[in-house]
């Protein structure tokens, strides 16, 4: 494989990869926020 | 009137005799043909893909049917939703519409495991350009590891048409064969101690309006963070939205119903019909085939290693299995991991744990592809 390849192919995989990583990792984080500025309330107005 | 009649008469072997002078490539499709309608009807392996491919297989390698000419029915079908991606997009908003992402919103840090799960997209991209295929074309195959037919049919209808059949065919037969794949690569890299680890029931603990809410921020996220992405992931998170709103029900049964029905029918045969045997044999689709093979077995080493790695971080309180459910084959997956921990101990419920990895699987493998495309448009290469 020659080196333009080589060049091609690591920036995928650790961009790629850590773009991946990185986009999963933000969305958990705003799922988390969602859910404590949207809490689970129960019926009698308890926080779950 | 002879000359006519012998003229008419060849219009009526002419199939005949091209089978059985040029058509060998013809016939060996036909074989697949059968092979593929015999696994989806009597061994139940993804019927409603398998079929309609299948029996669009045998349509295209019958000689002289031009089906595939333009003007022809495959031809039509296929320009009317593949080469311009609207099929695997209207499939999306189905999978949407079908999917429950609660038991991921009950852990979000599950979404990891997702990412893990793709592992394997970046391995066989390097394979596949050591190998010799050319940077889009190798994107392409390696979109197999995303383990998800519509996003593997997106991308390699736009960038490597050429090797849309087997890509398509190798994404959703590995898809069907997860429950064969996943097990041995399980129990050969977990210990038996692992294997019985009993995670703690999930709470209820999401509110309606964060369901709710999920779809447009997944949206916004992605669609800012990777934008090429943004027609798969705005596809399914629209189908996931209209089932949560619940005022438009009749457009999310339409959506997971009739709608994904008809064109899972037209994606199919039009995948059928690209599967023309003097294009599709060809050294180049077993190599896609063993890839495709390769990228599936690493997604699933990525996530069961990633699940020991975050089993020994919580002082044992996450079981490694339910790592191999971060991919995108769902629910199948999250079935194979509540199956093999069983399999150690009968009273072990890995379901939900695993159901939560594998939406977010779901969603990884949309994300992997969507940020590929935009490094690709990064690069300029798209």
């Amino acid at each position: 494989m020659d080196n333009e390849k080589w060049a091609f192919g690591l920036t995928m995989m650790v961009v790629g990869m850590g773009g991946t990583f990185l986009t999963l990792w933000v969305l958990g984080l705003v799922m988390d926020l969602l859910k404590k500025i949207f809490p689970l309330v129960d019926k009698d107005g308890k926080q779950s | 009137m002879l000359e006519s009649m012998q003229t008419g008469l060849y219009g009526l072997t002419a199939g005949v005799n091209y089978l059985f002078t040029q058509g060998g490539p013809n016939v060996i499709m036909l074989l697949i043909a059968a092979t593929l309608l015999y696994l989806g009807v009597k061994k139940g392996v993804e019927p409603l893909l398998l079929v309609p491919i299948g029996f669009g297989c045998m349509l295209v390698n019958i000689p002289l049917s031009d089906l595939m000419e333009s003007g022809g029915l495959l031809r039509t079908l296929y320009d009317m939703g593949i080469s311009n991606e609207l099929f695997p997009l209207l499939i999306f908003v189905g999978i949407g519409a079908m999917i429950d992402f609660g038991a991921l919103l009950e852990n979000p840090k599950m979404l990891l495991f997702g990412a893990a799960g793709q592992f394997g997209i970046f391995l066989t991209l390097l394979l596949a350009l050591a190998l010799g295929f050319p940077a889009l074309e190798a994107v392409s195959i390696a979109i197999i590891g995303a383990c998800d037919g519509p996003t593997a049919i997106y991308v390699a209808s736009q960038y490597a048409p050429q090797l849309l059949a087997p890509i398509s065919v190798a994404a959703y037969s590995y898809m069907a064969l997860v429950p064969i794949i996943q097990p041995p690569i399980m129990r050969a890299l977990t210990t038996p101690r692992e294997r019985i680890i009993r995670m703690a029931p999930i709470k209820k603990t999401v509110s309606p309006q964060t369901k709710l809410l999920f779809p447009i921020v997944v949206t916004l996220v992605t669609g800012l963070l990777a934008p090429k992405g943004l027609p798969l992931m705005g596809t399914i998170m629209l189908g996931n939205f209209m089932r949560e709103c619940a005022v438009v029900t009749r457009l999310q049964k339409a959506s997971e119903n009739e709608i994904a029905n008809i064109v899972t029918l037209f994606l199919g045969l039009a995948i059928g019909g690209t599967m023309e045997g003097h294009a599709f044999l060809k050294p180049t689709t077993l190599m896609i085939f063993g890839m495709g093979f390769v990228a599936i077995c690493m997604d699933t080493v990525a996530g069961v290693l990633f699940g020991k790695l975050v089993c020994k971080l919580t002082g044992g309180k996450v079981n490694p299995l339910i790592g191999a459910a971060g991919i995108s084959a769902f629910p199948m997956a999250a079935r194979v991991v509540q199956a093999q921990g069983q399999i150690y101990d009968k009273k072990n419920h890995l379901l939900m744990h695993a159901a939560g990895v594998n939406t977010g699987g779901q969603i990884g493998s949309v994300v992997a592809a969507a940020v590929m495309l935009s490094v690709l448009k990064g690069m300029g290469l798209i």
